[in-house]
């Protein structure tokens, strides 16, 4: 019984965490067309920001923390879609490689600047004490990521339907050729969002962090479950990645506890079958 | 080469089409029986369902009800690729040429498609001299034998049309499809491609969509008009024009 | 003109040996198997269409078998290979079937979370592969008695393959089916309405393409007598994409080339710049952004410009 309580705990706790990852990587498809190689880096570069940020300032407040990493990291995020990928409108090709170049580059990046090494990430110290519930023990960060999902994906939730900007980006999503027809700046969108996805990765970094501590490898361990989570959920769908990602959440933790070898299989099959028969995904409305 | 087919009166037969995309619907109960040889125009204003159903009858598109019979062979779950051996050919309103290579190529991916030699995967193409012969042939019978070796990027608007209707005619098909033919050309490119038209043999039945009623009608002997993707009008030619629907339809929206 | 230089090159390879040390001889054998790698991905990609980001995995799964049929079981080389190659090509039979429902970016992501699975199989069935630890101690095979640990020896070997790889595969592109495949990558509803069966056309390349990735992950774990999960990493696959795509996607030396380019900087930058994989994603991006056609047609345009 114990077992499938704290497993169960794990899977919320990794799919919240998937969700962090994976909303920015589905907005981003989902306008863009573009599957952002490197979604996964952006999200490690958050994570090593908290990592280092949060082990030398003492006192330093998380969710600070989490803000200005993703701040940082959408800034450089910014750079590269306006420097790299907008030359590259009719090249949807180049852009994929150039986004799996550019994810090279960070990830050595990261190397150069911190060593080689895993660098464990404090949980912070309000956050340590373990919360008691009908008898059981949890950890208490855990349950906070699954809050952090969940208020990420009613902001997001927000944003998308009740702004106009949100108007424009679903409009976009729908019909990109339409929209800049009827006026919508799909280039300045195009901006914007890339950024805010890969603002909400480099956030959700620092909040992984103490899960998953920093360490070369993070990005092309974090990519492949980002993609998995978008494709199972469904391109352009909010609601898909939301679900999606516990869904991924739970197969992952609970494959690895059980059949450790075949975690890989278990993980991809879902993927797999999806793109194979039905592309659309969960709760998409584009196919891959 | 084409497979026969059970003997029939018809060589194209649409029954009952119908394609939905959501809400909205594209081809509502359309019927259609050509007969060999047969010179058939189908017209309607824009949106009308034209090019979706020609969609439909190569296979690009599948219906949601209904089916499709050529010289009675029911095709309507067959793949665009099936559907070209058993005598369909089609030509699209983009150009949709191999802008690379050369017209005589393009002519013999034509021949190709429906050859075993398709498959031969150590003898190049140039092996085969009597399809190099046959596109030449092709070629010239479109006014086209001077430019064989140019790549078809280099080419005006209106030839590239008349070597998307050579690609189509090398095939031999015993049922055309033309999607806009004259869409686009000058008046004496149209001229050309109507004479063009004009000129194929009556082992193939030719059923062409235009937009403008008047370029294509002296081509036609039967026309359909389409509206919403409905059959409005159906019948010979001069019937059909002195119908008082084809006016409201075209006047009328 | 063609003809003599081919030979003249073909004469030069040849000769190597005799002209240079074992460091360079050994270097000459790795190029010519990453040529005949990126040649096997380039009927996929330059040929086919079909950009695959998992090619690294028809190299390594032929690799671990011959290594696992020849190190645990005993058995020879020659029915390792054998074996090694059916698996391969079966298994690139299968993985055509799936990929081959999406086309573009969702074949791209399938073929990424294909060799994923392998790559995490290699990683984690340790009982079977060793997993991290890879597979060392191997040997080379001896063909008719003749040892290739010698570097002239397994150069000489490797070349014979290499030319019959480029042979086969040169006629392969420039055959009539080549014609149709490349028609296919072109304007594939168009073919389809000429009669021409797209799905087909694109699984027989895929196959054919996956045997030849077999073929150089043979000769990969002959060279190295070692086989590691990273050969069919993620990164493996990037790595000879680039090299198709920076050599030249279009041609049958682009890639070759490409794939010479990148093992060079990859074994040699490797000792001067600690960081290579920084240097691999400035490459992409300078490449994509500046030749996206790739070093050889840059290359050749500008050489025909300065010819007149």
């Amino acid at each position: 019984m114990q077992f499938w309580i704290i497993q169960g705990l794990n899977s919320l706790s990794l799919g919240g965490l998937l969700f962090l990852l994976a909303s920015g990587f589905s907005l981003i498809f989902g306008l863009m067309r573009l599957a952002n190689l490197t979604h996964g880096a952006f999200f490690m570069l958050g994570t090593y920001f908290g990592a280092v940020a949060l082990r030398n300032f003492d006192g330093l407040n998380l969710w600070v923390t989490a803000l200005g990493a993703g701040i940082a990291v959408a800034a450089i995020g910014g750079l590269f879609e306006r420097l790299v990928l907008t030359r590259l409108k009719s090249n949807p090709l180049g852009q994929v490689l150039v986004t799996l170049g550019m994810a090279f580059i960070i990830s050595d990046a990261c190397l150069v600047l911190w060593g080689g090494d895993s660098i464990p990430v404090p949980t912070p110290q309000n956050l340590r004490a373990p919360t008691r519930f009908l008898g059981f023990v949890f950890p208490t960060y855990r349950l906070v990521l699954v809050g952090c999902a969940v208020a990420t994906a009613v902001a997001l939730y927000f944003l998308l339907e009740r702004t106009r900007l949100g108007a424009m980006i679903r409009a976009g999503v729908d019909d990109s050729q339409m929209a800049r027809a009827v006026g919508i700046p799909v280039s300045n969108l195009f901006t914007t969002v890339f950024c805010l996805g890969a603002g909400i990765a480099g956030a959700g970094g620092v909040l992984g962090g103490p899960v998953l501590s920093a360490y070369p490898g993070l990005d092309a361990d974090m990519l492949p479950l980002a993609l998995i989570v978008v494709i199972l959920g469904g391109i352009g769908s909010l609601l898909g990645a939301f679900v999606g990602s516990f869904i991924i959440g739970f197969i992952y933790t609970f494959g690895t506890a059980l059949f450790p070898e075949l975690a890989y299989i278990i993980l991809f099959l879902p993927m797999i079958f999806v793109i194979a028969f039905r592309p659309q995904g969960l709760f998409g409305r584009v196919g891959a | 080469m084409a497979v026969t087919a059970a003997a029939s009166e018809y060589a194209l037969e649409v029954i009952d089409l119908k394609k939905a995309f959501g809400g909205l619907v594209v081809t509502q109960d359309v019927s259609l029986a050509i007969r060999p040889g047969e010179r058939r125009l189908i017209i309607g204003p824009n949106g009308a369902g034209k090019t979706t159903l020609f969609n439909q009858i190569s296979g690009d598109m599948r219906p949601n009800s209904g089916q499709i019979k050529l010289f009675g062979a029911e095709i309507t779950r067959l793949a665009p690729y099936e559907r070209t051996h058993f005598g369909l050919s089609r030509t699209y309103q983009i150009i949709t040429l191999f802008a690379g290579d050369t017209l005589e190529h393009n002519v013999t991916l034509g021949l190709l498609g429906l050859r075993p030699q398709r498959w031969q995967m150590w003898r190049p193409l140039s092996f085969y001299g009597d399809m190099a012969t046959e596109a030449r042939r092709t070629l010239d019978a479109v006014g086209l034998l001077h430019l064989a070796a140019h790549p078809v990027s280099d080419i005006a608007y209106g030839e590239k049309r008349r070597v998307e209707l050579a690609m189509a005619l090398a095939q031999k098909p015993r049922v055309l499809l033309l999607d806009e033919p004259l869409a686009g050309l000058s008046n004496t490119e149209r001229s050309t491609v109507k004479s063009l038209i004009a000129s194929i043999s009556r082992q193939t039945a030719v059923v062409m969509i235009e937009h403008d009623m008047d370029t294509a009608l002296d081509l036609a002997e039967t026309v359909t008009l389409l509206d919403y993707g409905r059959v409005i009008v159906d019948g010979e030619r001069d019937a059909v024009i002195a119908d008082a629907r084809t006016r409201e339809v075209y006047l009328g929206n | 003109m063609k003809w003599l230089a081919a030979i003249l090159l073909a004469a030069l390879l040849v000769l190597l040996p005799f002209c240079s040390g074992d460091f360079y001889i050994n270097l000459a054998s790795q190029i010519l198997i990453a040529a005949i790698f990126a040649l096997s991905l380039n009927l996929l990609v330059g040929y086919g269409g079909m950009t695959s980001l998992g090619h690294a995995s028809y190299l390594g799964v032929a690799a671990y078998i011959s290594a696992l049929l020849t190190s645990r079981y005993g058995w020879g080389h020659g029915p390792a290979a054998v074996i090694s190659l059916a698996g391969t090509t079966a298994m690139a039979a299968c993985f055509g079937v799936i990929a081959l429902r999406a086309t573009g970016l969702g074949f791209l992501m399938i073929t990424l979370a294909l060799s994923q699975v392998l790559w995490g199989l290699a990683y984690r069935m340790s009982d079977v592969t060793n997993g991290d630890n890879g597979i060392a101690g191997l040997t080379r095979p001896m063909p008719f008695g003749i040892s290739l640990n010698g570097p002239a020896a397994f150069y000489w070997f490797t070349l014979i393959v290499a030319i019959t790889a480029f042979v086969m595969m040169a006629i392969f592109v420039s055959s009539s089916f080549g014609s149709t495949l490349k028609g296919v990558r072109d304007q594939p509803r168009r073919m389809a309405a000429l009669g021409f069966n797209p799905w087909m056309i694109r699984w027989i390349t895929f196959v054919y393409a996956g045997f030849w990735g077999g073929v150089s992950g043979l000769l990969y774990v002959y060279y190295n007598k070692y086989i590691h999960p990273a050969s069919l990493s993620t990164t493996s696959s990037a790595e000879a994409l680039l090299g198709v795509i920076a050599g030249g996607s279009g041609t049958l030396g682009g890639p070759m080339v490409g794939g010479a380019l990148v093992l060079l900087l990859k074994n040699y930058a490797s000792a001067y710049i600690e960081r290579w994989n920084m240097l691999l994603g400035l490459i992409f991006l300078f490449i994509v952004l500046v030749m996206p056609t790739g070093i050889v047609p840059g290359l050749s345009k500008l050489l025909r410009r300065g010819w007149r």
